[in-house]
């Protein structure tokens, strides 16, 4: 599948969005917020703003993006539909759980919109997956590690974000560099475990199934219908080397886990402020750097079973 | 209106396309191209047209593939549109509605003033059947020439998609498959017509006809024909030949 | 919200208009659907009966080449160097008043200095008869470089041919094999056809190196290796004769098969017929034993056995000779399937089908019908196989002589124009060979003067030569001399050469139409269009000093013209497809169309045909202006197509003749006969009665039906040509007989190949060239949904075929180590292409092949410079020698068959290496970018054709 930048960043940027709004609400409800009226400002302010990005980054891959709200009417059975319903609920309750937050709310008062909160950024982002994993034509997607690894990766940079954030306004805890460390662990897990399922899945349609040529024996396309590119092979037809996709997958793994891992436990162990501030700041840009890397492979190793009609063996 | 139509008939309309005769000729997408270029989805904008990398929409696309190897292969033209499937991903996977079943007859639509041009439902078709418009930026695809096949303002006989008219071959044809009584059905019936990728699970409408056996005779006698016995050599030929006498 | 509201029933036109396709030759019947005097969609006509409704790609795609940017749109003038595509807009008569100074000049000393040759023409009728005014035997069509194998081996042997003149039985074959045929002329009609056949379980077999297209969906592919179709055709023969699965009634009824061929080595009638005295051939009476008019009804003739001539001397039934030619063991399954590439067991099977067919599956109609001698048959009785065969025979050096063999097999199996068997479409069969011959002897050509009859036609012996004196070639290419006697189409292909070495002599205008002749339709291209631009040291001039050009579109030979005459597009001009030029019969009627305008012109280009009657009358050709000097058709092309006659009564159309309009085939102009057509949806269509539709060649009614419509001259029966006379008297001039003999250097030659049997002999390049320097063949193929080079400058048809790769046997590109998509050379004793190959199963092991006509000069057809089809597509054409490489005394033939001329393209031979890696990325050779001339349309760069009828309400309720 083509690897659009838009979207990219579209489920990058939303995803470490609803992954800080996920982690304040963790704060709120485990623990008590820090008093810093700015910390919180800034936390909700790049929860928001990521999102924003995020949807409106995707809003730029549409044709009519002036139509975009029209995308909120079909929830009962498409999941962009239902992703587009759920970002659009994340705000109004991300905004009352942000105002008692700031207002210095506690108790009921506080856990109750943050429990909504971390409800609609799960949903949301599992809508996100789902959009990918519901679509059996990429095999690729359409399987049990995409979904979690979608919360997994929005939860590991929201977390590592805002941890960093905590360190920048000085109200740092060890506890959300061991979270935000944990987080990176599992989430590089789904990662590993979500190539290796790829690497090692068979069974998918083939040239001979997609043609049902099967019986006549092995299957190959001797002329596409057109000489050159359509839109179905710019779209779907993207392919990427081995070779290319396997240099890819280390750095994203060691941008997107090894890196932050002991970037973050640095965060948490050192006492000097400012080096512990730059290790969360490193611990978190990396991650993102990492999860953009692994975004775009996500798109690039994607096969459609269209390409099967290109010349594809299997998809 | 969400998903799939409740109140779906049992009308299947779609093409059943015989690879035995097709020739790979490009008559059934060029046509396509000629009638909807001016039709329900005006119009198939090709971008780069007389230039590098020329691309345009095509409702109807044919391939060309090779089966088995060496001398026993066999060429398989393969004319690929969409398939009108009964369960259409490319509908459910819509979030505006834009994409639809219709009701009365099957055919899979896009209503274009709704769709926001997410190709999204480029995505989940698994058979390639969906035209993204990059000008129009509107999702297109064939419209199993929705604009003919009830046209009071054509002949009875013109009331078919432009491809089963024009097919030199007439290697496609339409009608209900919805309907078991009916030609194309009797035809999938009779000739083992099968489903794209039916292991994925889904359930489009077209189908194809499977190329007949070769008749090649491995070798031996084939088509009923027995083998010659030469009657004498050559030079004693002659001698048979002397009474053969017919009147002219 | 509710499912969406749809127009089911939008408008479609305006207005109909029905006119001819002429995307390609087949010549479908259209309707083109207008609004707003825009087409909105081309469709096929139901009720035409050539396409029936269907329309194919091409036909389809009309739309973007009635708005292509390549068309041209003035008459242009050069000023640049020659081949720079430098020119200035001219006026009309600016542009027609250089024509006719240049041609005024000719006509007065020399009209021979004249060349005008035409390409993908369809009005030969009016161009040869032009030329013929005009008084130049320096006239032909495309025919000589096409398939002129197929029309003058049939016609010389059948009266009629493959190719366009005649098709197969499809409602009733039981076995039908094609030869060499990846789309033909008649694509709609083949396909449906085919279509037809298969779905009454009948069999299909192709003999094709190649399984594409129709060899794809045959029942049996038989992958020979090209060049070798004869071999097989002969051991056919050899199993059927062997096995006596020969139709001899047949045979004798309507074959040469019983006549008496002279034996006397060394006389000067050794191998002619035996005659009588009135001229009849002999045959000898297998009771009586007597010699007798071989022609007579009711002669039972032997057909084998030596006979005595009443001088004494021996003659044998042409059976008898066929018959110990193809007996040979030379011919035996075994012996031939070695090099022909297929298993003795299938050449055996093929034979068995073959015989199983015509004899135990016979094909009876109920249909009563009289012969030729009054006699009355009851009953339609057919042999039900059928062949047909196109240029995969005849564009080889071998491939008059194959597709004689071919129809000798024919005729043995009994199967010519029966039911279920191959059928003449009308107006064939015609005599063997048929009227005229060829004029342009030195004393038919007068300055001044018009020719003293067509520049082409059928030679009957080595006196219908156009010889000069010395025994040089009187034409520029050469037809009908010694190096091409049967040459009946010409030889486009040799003109530029000829012409520029000035051999047999220089000319002075070289004016051509609708021919790109400085690219896909000549052979070595690079070398062509350096002799179009060469010029003479001595004097600076141009060694070809004019060049005038016809094209619509902006063709890679419009830059070499120095004046550039602008044609309308097929749906803005009158046409006629005529019966006197090459038909649209089937074989169940006669068939004739027009074209008509059906848009606007909105260019000042002018139809080329109305142009040349234009220069005609300006040149005062007789003819062309009435008594008084002025113009004989004021009205243009369609006031010629109505009152012209080329015999009283007969005229370039045959429908609704005479005053009335009541008369069909003979009758006076009607001056009401375009629109009668037009009321017709634009072709006329006269269905044969049941009983005169098949065997034709020996049907009473049928014969003087076509002696009515002027389609042969007198109503006799057409006896098929086993044994050719006509080639045995150019054998008897080789062996020094006559008073027209072959200088030396062409005795052996003539000879050789002047065999009045079928024969075979391996295809000129492969004898000549080191076969392991060369060990493959390479062929094109036309694309279905391409016409030569006209698809390139259509938006749609490119996107099919924007490039083209080389295709290769998998397992023997893979021995090489070559893979997909490698850059490879294609190297032949001549030259070397480069471009990319493709790996496939479905292809002869000794074989490659590509598309025709894909590549394109960069900068022609108003194509963007970097546009694929100039830079990574390649042109075959470029490695492709017009002669043969040099025999031993240095001279070098035409790479032409030495019987009829034509271009042998499919003999070529070539070796594949792999390019450098700095050699990859771009095809090879290249030439400079062509510059576009004024006026050409911008190009779009996003085309969103058919929007306009969109907003129109045209589909939106
Ligand atoms: N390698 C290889 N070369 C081949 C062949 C092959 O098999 N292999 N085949 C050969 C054969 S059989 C043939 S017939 C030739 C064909 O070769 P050509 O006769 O040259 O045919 P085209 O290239 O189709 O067209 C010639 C010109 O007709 C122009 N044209 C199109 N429509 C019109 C019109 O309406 N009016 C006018 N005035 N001009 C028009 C086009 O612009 C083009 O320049 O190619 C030959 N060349
Ligand atoms: N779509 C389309 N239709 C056309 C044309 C076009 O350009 N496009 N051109 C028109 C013209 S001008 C012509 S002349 C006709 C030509 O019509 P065809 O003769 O059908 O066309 P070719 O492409 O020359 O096909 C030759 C076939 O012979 C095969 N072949 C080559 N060598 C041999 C051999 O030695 N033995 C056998 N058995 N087969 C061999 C090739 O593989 C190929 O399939 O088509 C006409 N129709
Ligand atoms: S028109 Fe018919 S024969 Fe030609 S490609 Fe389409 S389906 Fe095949
Ligand atoms: S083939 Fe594709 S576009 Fe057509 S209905 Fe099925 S899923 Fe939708
Ligand atoms: S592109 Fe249009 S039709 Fe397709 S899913 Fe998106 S909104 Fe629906
Ligand atoms: S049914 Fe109509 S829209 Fe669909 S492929 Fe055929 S011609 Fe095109
Ligand atoms: S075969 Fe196609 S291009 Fe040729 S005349 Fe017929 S419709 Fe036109
Ligand atoms: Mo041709």
């Amino acid at each position: 599948m083509h690897p659009a930048y838009s979207i990219i960043v579209f489920t990058v940027a939303s995803g470490a969005g609803y992954g800080v709004l996920f982690a304040l609400a963790l704060i709120a409800v485990f623990a008590t917020p820090p008093g810093d009226i700015w910390f919180g400002l800034c936390g909700f302010g790049l929860a928001l703003a990521l999102v924003s990005v995020g949807l409106a980054s995707s809003a730029l891959h549409l044709g009519h993006p002036e139509r975009a709200l029209k995308a909120f009417s079909q929830w009962r059975s498409s999941w962009l539909s239902r992703e587009g319903v759920a970002a659009a609920a994340s705000y109004p309750v991300a905004g009352i759980f942000a105002l008692v937050w700031l207002l210095g709310g506690s108790g009921v008062l506080l856990v109750v919109p943050a429990l909504a909160t971390a409800a609609t950024c799960i949903v949301t982002v599992a809508c996100t997956g789902m959009i990918y994993a519901s679509l059996k034509p990429v095999r690729r997607w359409h399987n049990g590690w995409v979904v979690p690894g979608y919360l997994a990766l929005a939860l590991m940079t929201g977390a590592l974000w805002l941890g960093a954030l905590a360190h920048l306004f000085g109200v740092a805890r060890p506890e959300f560099a061991w979270f935000g460390a944990a987080a990176v662990v599992v989430a590089g897990l789904l990662k590993l475990g979500y190539w290796r399922f790829i690497d090692h899945d068979t069974g998918g349609p083939t040239a001979e199934s997609a043609t049902g040529l099967g019986a006549l024996g092995e299957v190959r396309l001797l002329d596409a219908p057109h000489t050159s590119e359509n839109y179905l092979l710019k779209e779907m037809g993207y392919s990427i080397a081995r070779k290319y996709a396997r240099r890819l997958r280390r750095e994203a793994l060691w941008w997107g886990f090894l890196l932050p891992l002991p970037s973050a436990f640095a965060a948490g162990l050192l006492a000097p402020a400012s080096f512990a501030t730059f290790c969360a700041l490193l611990a978190a840009a990396l991650a993102s750097a990492g999860v953009l890397v692994e975004r775009w492979l996500f798109f690039a190793e994607a096969r459609h079973s269209v390409t099967l009609y290109y010349g594809a063996r299997t998809a | 209106m969400t998903s799939l139509p409740v109140d779906r008939g049992a009308k299947a309309l779609g093409l059943v396309i015989d690879l035995d005769i097709c020739v790979g000729c490009h008559a059934c997408a060029v046509i396509c191209k000629e009638w909807n270029a001016g039709g329900h989805a005006a119009p198939l904008t090709d971008t780069n047209p007389y230039g590098r990398d020329a691309d345009g929409v095509w409702f109807n696309r044919v391939h060309t593939f090779e089966a088995g190897a060496g001398a026993e292969s066999r060429t398989v033209h393969f004319p690929r549109s969409c398939l009108h499937c009964e369960e259409p991903a490319c509908v459910t996977v819509c979030p505006t509605g834009a994409s639809y079943k219709r009701a009365e007859d099957g055919i899979v639509l896009v209503d274009e003033s709704l769709c926001i041009g997410c190709k999204l439902c480029s995505w989940a078709c698994p058979y390639g059947a969906r035209e993204y418009d990059v000008d129009a930026g509107v999702m297109k695809k064939c419209t199993l020439c929705i604009d003919r096949i009830y046209n009071d303002n054509l002949d009875e006989a013109d009331r078919v998609p432009a491809c089963v008219a024009t097919c030199p071959a007439s290697a496609r044809h339409f009608g209900d498959l919805g309907d078991p009584d009916s030609e194309v059905s009797a035809m999938v019936r009779e000739r083992g017509g099968y489903d794209l990728m039916a292991e994925m699970g889904y359930r489009p409408t077209n189908k194809y006809l499977p190329p007949r056996p070769r008749r090649d005779g491995g070798g031996g006698a084939g088509d009923g024909a027995a083998a010659l016995e030469p009657l004498g050599t050559p030079e004693g030929k002659f001698l048979q030949w002397v009474d053969r006498l017919f009147s002219r | 919200m509710g499912q969406e509201r749809i127009d089911t029933s939008p408008k479609v036109a305006d207005e109909v208009r029905r006119t001819t396709c002429y995307q390609c030759a087949c010549r479908c019947g259209i309707k083109v659907h207008l609004r707003d005097g825009a087409i909105r969609y081309i469709e096929g006509d139901r009720d035409h009966p050539v396409n029936r409704g269907v329309l194919c790609a091409k036909g389809s795609a009309g739309i973007m080449t009635a708005y292509s940017p390549a068309r041209l749109t003035k008459p242009l003038k050069r000023v640049g160097p020659r081949g720079a595509g430098e020119f200035e807009e001219i006026e009309w008569d600016e542009a027609l008043g250089i024509a006719v100074g240049w041609l005024a000049e000719i006509r007065k000393s020399d009209p021979r200095r004249l060349a005008f040759f035409t390409g993908r023409d369809q009005s030969q009728a009016l161009t040869g008869w032009w030329a013929t005014q005009f008084g130049t035997p320096n006239y032909a069509a495309h025919g000589g470089f096409c398939s002129v194998n197929m029309a003058a081996g049939g016609l010389y042997t059948i009266g009629g041919s493959f190719w366009e003149f005649g098709e197969p039985d499809w409602e009733r074959t039981r076995y039908f094999m094609m030869f060499g045929c990846a789309e033909d002329h008649h694509s709609n009609p083949i396909k449906i056809g085919l279509s037809r056949l298969k779905a009454r379980g009948a069999k299909f077999v192709s003999v094709n190196p190649i399984k594409t297209g129709y060899s794809a969906i045959a029942d049996e592919w038989v992958g020979l290796r090209p060049g070798t179709d004869g071999l097989l055709v002969f051991a056919l023969i050899r199993e059927l004769l062997l096995a006596d699965k020969i139709d001899f009634d047949y045979l004798v009824r309507y074959t040469n098969a019983p006549w008496l061929v002279i034996r006397d080595a060394g006389a000067a009638d050794d191998g002619l017929f035996a005659r009588d005295v009135d001229g009849n051939p002999l045959c000898r009476d297998g009771e009586s034993g007597e010699l007798t008019n071989a022609l007579a009804a009711g002669v039972t003739p032997a057909l084998v056995g030596e006979a005595d001539l009443a001088d004494g001397r021996k003659a044998v039934p042409v059976f008898e000779l066929m018959a110990r030619r193809c007996l040979d063991d030379e011919y035996a399954p075994e012996a031939v399937a070695p090099k022909v590439g297929i298993a003795p067991a299938t050449i055996r099977r093929i034979a068995a089908e073959l015989a199983h067919a015509a004899f135990d599956e016979e094909v009876t109609l109920d249909v009563p019908w009289t012969d030729w001698a009054g006699r009355r048959h009851d009953k339609m009785v057919g042999r039900p196989v059928s062949f047909h065969a196109m240029r995969g025979i005849s564009a080889h050096s071998n491939g008059f002589h194959t597709c004689r063999a071919l129809h000798v097999l024919q005729m043995l199996l009994g199967s010519i124009d029966c039911p279920g068997g191959f059928r003449y479409k009308p107006p064939f069969p015609r005599p063997i060979p048929p009227a005229p011959r060829p004029a342009g002897k030195p004393h038919d050509i007068k300055p001044g003067m018009p020719l003293a009859g067509a520049p082409l036609g059928f030679v009957t012996g080595p006196e219908d030569l156009l010889l000069a004196g010395d025994g040089a070639p009187m034409r520029i290419d050469k037809a009908f001399s010694w190096e091409a006697p049967l040459a009946a189409h010409g030889i486009m292909h040799m003109v530029v050469t000829n012409a520029w070495k000035g051999d047999p002599y220089p000319i002075d205008t070289l004016f051509m139409f609708m021919s790109n002749m400085s690219w896909n339709s000549t052979m070595n291209t690079a070398g062509v269009m350096e002799m179009l631009t060469d010029s003479d040291a001595s004097t600076g001039q141009y060694r070809i000093p004019h060049i005038i050009y016809a094209d619509a579109f902006y063709s890679e030979m419009v830059a070499y013209a120095d004046l550039v005459l602008p044609d309308t597009t097929y749906l803005e001009r009158y046409d006629a497809i005529s019966l006197l030029d090459r038909p649209i019969s089937g074989a169940d009627g006669a068939a004739d169309s027009i074209r008509q305008p059906v848009i606007a012109t909105d260019r000042d280009v002018r139809p080329f045909q109305d142009v040349l009657l234009d220069i005609g009358a300006r040149l005062g050709l007789p003819g062309l202006v009435d008594d008084h000097g002025n113009p004989r058709y004021p009205g243009g092309y369609a006031d010629y197509i109505v009152h012209h006659e080329r015999r009283p009564g007969i005229g370039t159309l045959a429908g609704w003749r005479g005053e009335d309009g009541d008369s069909h085939g003979r009758g006076a102009p009607n001056p009401r006969q375009i629109e009668r057509y037009v009321e017709n949806g634009g072709y006329w269509h006269e269905p044969l009665p049941e009983h005169m539709r098949f065997f034709k060649h020996a049907n009473r009614d049928y014969l003087e039906y076509a002696e009515h419509m002027g389609f042969t001259p007198k109503a006799e029966p057409v006896v098929f040509q086993i044994y050719s006379e006509v080639m045995q008297k150019f054998r008897l001039a080789a062996r020094g007989h006559g008073a027209v003999q072959p200088p030396d250097e062409h005795r052996a030659r003539i000879d050789t190949y002047f065999d009045p049997l079928p024969m075979w002999y391996p295809p000129f390049e492969e004898a000549a060239v080191k076969t392991d320097d060369y060990p493959l063949h390479a062929l094109t193929q036309r694309p279905m949904a391409m016409y030569h080079s006209w698809g390139s400058h259509n938006a749609w048809q490119r996107q099919i075929h924007g490039d083209n790769h080389l295709y290769m046997n998998r397992a023997a590109a893979e021995k090489l180590g070559l893979a997909d998509d490698d850059w490879v050379w294609v190297i032949s004793h001549h030259g070397r292409v480069k471009g990319r190959l493709r790996l496939m199963e479905g292809v002869n092991a000794d074989t490659v092949w590509t598309w025709n006509a894909i590549a394109k000069r960069r900068g022609a057809w108003n194509l963007a410079a970097d546009a694929e089809e100039g830079t990574r597509a390649f042109l075959l054409n470029h490695v492709i020698s017009e002669l043969l490489p040099e025999r031993e005394d240095g001279y070098r033939y035409a790479n032409s068959d030495p019987v009829t001329g034509q271009a042998a393209w499919y003999d070529l031979r070539v070796r594949i290496e792999k390019a450098l890696p700095a050699e990859e990325g771009m095809s090879a050779p290249q030439f400079d970018v062509l510059d576009a001339p004024p006026g050409l349309a911008e190009r779009p760069r996003v085309l969103r054709y058919g929007a306009a009828f969109r907003d129109k309400g045209g589909a939106k309720a």
